[in-house]
């Protein structure tokens, strides 16, 4: 039977619906189902058949659709200090509601966290434990003290990875199968590529769509990368978007006037305030770290320990700057706008470091502005606009001057 | 015997000015190695015959740290990193920093870019610190960090030496705790600024030298008669609890500190290194003993149980907790650990405290509240 051909966006919308639903089903079966941290080796559950949630996505969703604030405050009223990820703030007020309006996931058996983003997530994850009372398996990655994940990390690594699948076969029951792991990495490998040619496609003038897009798509990255239907899915988006750079097309809103890195997590509560703020001037984003930071590439196992530590926020400074200034010039960008972003104590502490360092090697100007990933009061449109319509006249400026 | 309040003049002076301290260190020849918090062994930097110099922030205004951290990261990065930028830490061979909290993690670079001539050492240890994998990578670590350490003072790092600077400070932390039940015993005569003076010190100090300074102190108040004082017993928890115009608040408003469950203080000496066959490996099964601090991996909250035996031993009216502003560990800890005081009886009170701007007049207010309330 001939099925019609669909796009890729909505392919991966209904494939994120379907992981989501899959979650759902295997709660109502009276399966285990875990919450999981978006960087922790989601090899170890795909392949087990175990399904997983991931309260991140959650808080990003949540955000993005008007709950920011009233779940934050109602985590405060919990005791949370407002100081504290807008992300976790949102999944406390969950786990104390039991419903969202915006958006549910069934609540866990148990919980699979991983620093590498962040030690934030530890104690989010400690307090989850406890209010839920439900058994926590922490593999903890230590941040990178240079530009490899040495041996003595790699070890560590492994070691966790194994006691993480002897304790999930204990709590699920279910046994991991070796073979089926080596499936999953393949496919893992297969989808990781697919993801960063489609991302690599920015690189094109114009850009064959709209940056803000990724935001929309990393989601599957993030939740199924080890499925061959997110690899498939991927694949075709990377197709769509080739197939439009040939023809010099963009699904881009208007005429790409200027092209920028866009540095941080979106403001998900503020979306549209930050879109609009680019794309009403003319500037696409053609850059972000987000391409790499779902994209794990390894050949073995001990690879697949070190690419997790590889992962934005875990590498250490000059590799995470040499990732955007490279990115920044493949791309071909005019300026950066880099999200102090107030949840994110890892990202926001060395920022201005690396927007001074940014600017000296790629010698475009750049701008910061104040938001949050989720908790809409962080953020101030009236200093956005100012800040992007600063870069806008430094890089009109500049354009007028090449010429 | 020398009256304890002679003894405790020499620790207060020691804290009101550190860098003195430093100063004298390496005008005689010795190098100094800055150790920021949290769980940096000082062992390995004695065992190269260096000396470790305690960075816990300090209570000043920063003016250039601003360039590298924002506003809401904590204190005591933003005034230890100040602290570099001004100068005022000229002379440290390195500056150790681990990176077991989200805000430590970016002090490396912004240290290395912004004060630029003093290396840092990254001391990472392992979160799953109670397995058999965490405990050897932590191993391994700060094996790494002693070549390192051993590079620097241009000597061999052996074992022996690292066994015997074990010792050393085990035999500090046991006089630590003798002079915490003895400054416990007699409020009368060592408040709770002058207790926080004693135990700081040690961060400045030669640990052999603030080891016989504490024991003589120690001694001199085991030879006091009963105390016949009649005030409010409080423990502390935090990160750090050494502001003076904090803590002689809680003096004036009749609290004396009978223990404490923080960062800088008994979190750090309420256990010994254990003495193995490779020293290392002690040090990193001290990190898997150790309790009571929140940039500690704690799944089951053992810190709230153990903060309850604590108020619980100390007969105490109740606990002050001392929340590093802008502090996410600690800010995370603050629920579970407040229900489990609240579960077992224990009122609990919580003072923000910021390094940058040292003013506790609202503190005030609220400690004489809660002393009221404890009086009932």
């Amino acid at each position: 039977m001939n099925e019609e051909k669909r796009d890729a966006k909505s392919v991966l919308r209904a494939l994120q619906d379907r992981i989501a639903q899959d979650a759902w089903d295997a709660k109502n079966r009276g399966e285990k189902v875990g919450w999981c941290a978006s960087n922790f080796p989601q090899e170890i559950t795909t392949a087990m058949g175990i399904p997983v949630v991931y309260p991140e996505n959650m808080g990003a969703a949540v955000g993005a659709k008007g709950g920011g604030r009233r779940m934050c405050e109602h985590a405060e009223g919990l005791g949370y200090s407002a100081d504290l990820c807008s992300y976790a703030r949102i999944n406390f007020s969950y786990a104390d509601w039991k419903e969202c309006p915006e958006l549910e996931i069934p609540f866990p058996d148990f919980l699979l966290c991983c620093n590498n983003i962040c030690n934030c997530m530890i104690k989010w994850y400690e307090n989850l434990a406890l209010e839920l009372d439900v058994p926590l398996i922490l593999i903890d990655i230590p941040h990178l003290d240079g530009e490899a994940c040495d041996e003595d990390r790699v070890k560590y690594i492994r070691a966790q990875f194994d006691d993480c699948i002897a304790q999930l076969e204990a709590i699920t029951g279910k046994r991991m199968d070796y073979d089926r792991l080596t499936e999953v990495m393949a496919v893992s490998q297969r989808s990781s590529r697919a993801w960063l040619r489609a991302v690599g496609a920015m690189e094109h003038v114009p850009s064959p769509f709209s940056g803000f897009d990724i935001f929309n798509n990393m989601a599957v990255a993030c939740v199924g990368r080890g499925t061959v239907e997110a690899a498939e899915a991927f694949e075709l988006l990377a197709e769509e978007y080739e197939a439009l750079a040939k023809e010099g097309k963009s699904s881009f809103k208007g005429e790409e006037k200027y092209r920028i890195l866009f540095e941080g997590i979106a403001c998900w509560a503020n979306l549209r305030a930050t879109y609009k703020g680019l794309q009403s001037r003319g500037i696409n984003l053609t850059a972000t770290v987000y391409g790499p930071a779902f994209s794990f590439l390894y050949q073995n196992l001990d690879e697949l320990m070190a690419a997790y530590a590889q992962v934005p926020n875990c590498a250490c400074f000059e590799h995470e700057l040499e990732l955007r200034v490279h990115d920044a010039l493949k791309n071909k960008v005019d300026g950066a706008v880099f999200h102090m972003n107030r949840s994110c104590k890892n990202w926001s502490g060395k920022l201005y470091e690396l927007e001074r360092q940014f600017r000296v090697k790629t010698g475009v100007p750049t701008v910061i502005f104040d938001g949050d990933q989720s908790d809409p009061r962080c953020f101030s449109e009236a200093q956005y606009e100012t800040r992007i319509q600063a870069l806008t006249e430094i890089m009109e400026a500049n354009k007028k001057e090449a010429r | 015997m020398e009256k304890p309040e002679n003894l405790l003049a020499p620790f207060r002076a020691l804290c009101r000015n550190p860098g003195a301290q430093l100063d004298k260190v390496l005008a005689e020849g010795k190098k100094a190695v800055g150790v920021l918090p949290y769980f940096c062994p000082e062992e390995l930097v004695y065992a190269v015959g260096m000396r470790p110099f305690g960075l816990w922030g300090a209570e000043l205004e920063c003016a250039s740290s601003g360039r590298y951290y924002p506003g809401f990261i904590c204190s005591i990065l933003h005034t230890t990193l100040e602290m570099g930028l001004r100068g005022m830490l000229d002379g440290l061979s390195a500056v150790m920093v681990p990176t077991c909290c989200d805000a430590l993690k970016s002090f490396g670079p912004n240290w290395k870019y912004g004060v630029g001539a003093i290396p840092v050492i990254d001391a990472a240890w392992g979160q799953n610190r109670k397995t058999p994998a965490g405990e050897e990578f932590t191993r391994a670590s700060f094996r790494r960090i002693l070549g390192r350490l051993a590079e620097l003072a241009g000597r061999r790092a052996s074992d022996a030496a690292l066994a015997e600077a074990i010792a050393v400070c085990n035999e500090n932390r046991a006089a630590l705790r003798a002079f915490t039940a003895a400054a416990a015993a007699h409020p009368e005569a060592v408040s709770p600024a002058d207790r926080s003076a004693v135990l700081k010190a040690g961060f400045f100090l030669d640990r052999k030298e603030h080891t016989a300074m504490v024991r003589a102190l120690t001694e001199a108040l085991n030879a006091l008669p009963e105390s016949r004082w009649k005030g409010l017993r409080l423990v502390t928890t935090g990160i750090l609890a050494d502001s003076p115009a904090l803590l002689d608040i809680l003096g004036e408003s009749g609290f004396a500190v009978m223990d404490d469950q923080v960062a800088q203080e008994s979190v750090l000496f309420r256990r010994d290194v254990p003495v193995t066959e490779d020293p290392a490996l002690g040090l990193a099964r001290y990190l898997g003993q150790a309790e009571g601090c929140s940039v500690l991996y704690d799944p089951g909250k053992e810190r709230g149980r153990e903060l309850v035996r604590l108020a619980r031993a100390a007969k105490a009216d109740g606990v002050l907790w001392v929340m590093a502003k802008f502090c996410d560990p600690e800010e995370f800890d603050l629920v579970p650990v407040k229900r489990m005081l609240e579960d077992a009886g224990i009122p609990l009170l919580t003072v923000e405290a910021d390094q940058q701007s040292a003013s506790y007049e609202q503190a005030r207010s609220a400690l004489e509240a809660f002393a009221e309330m404890l009086r009932g």
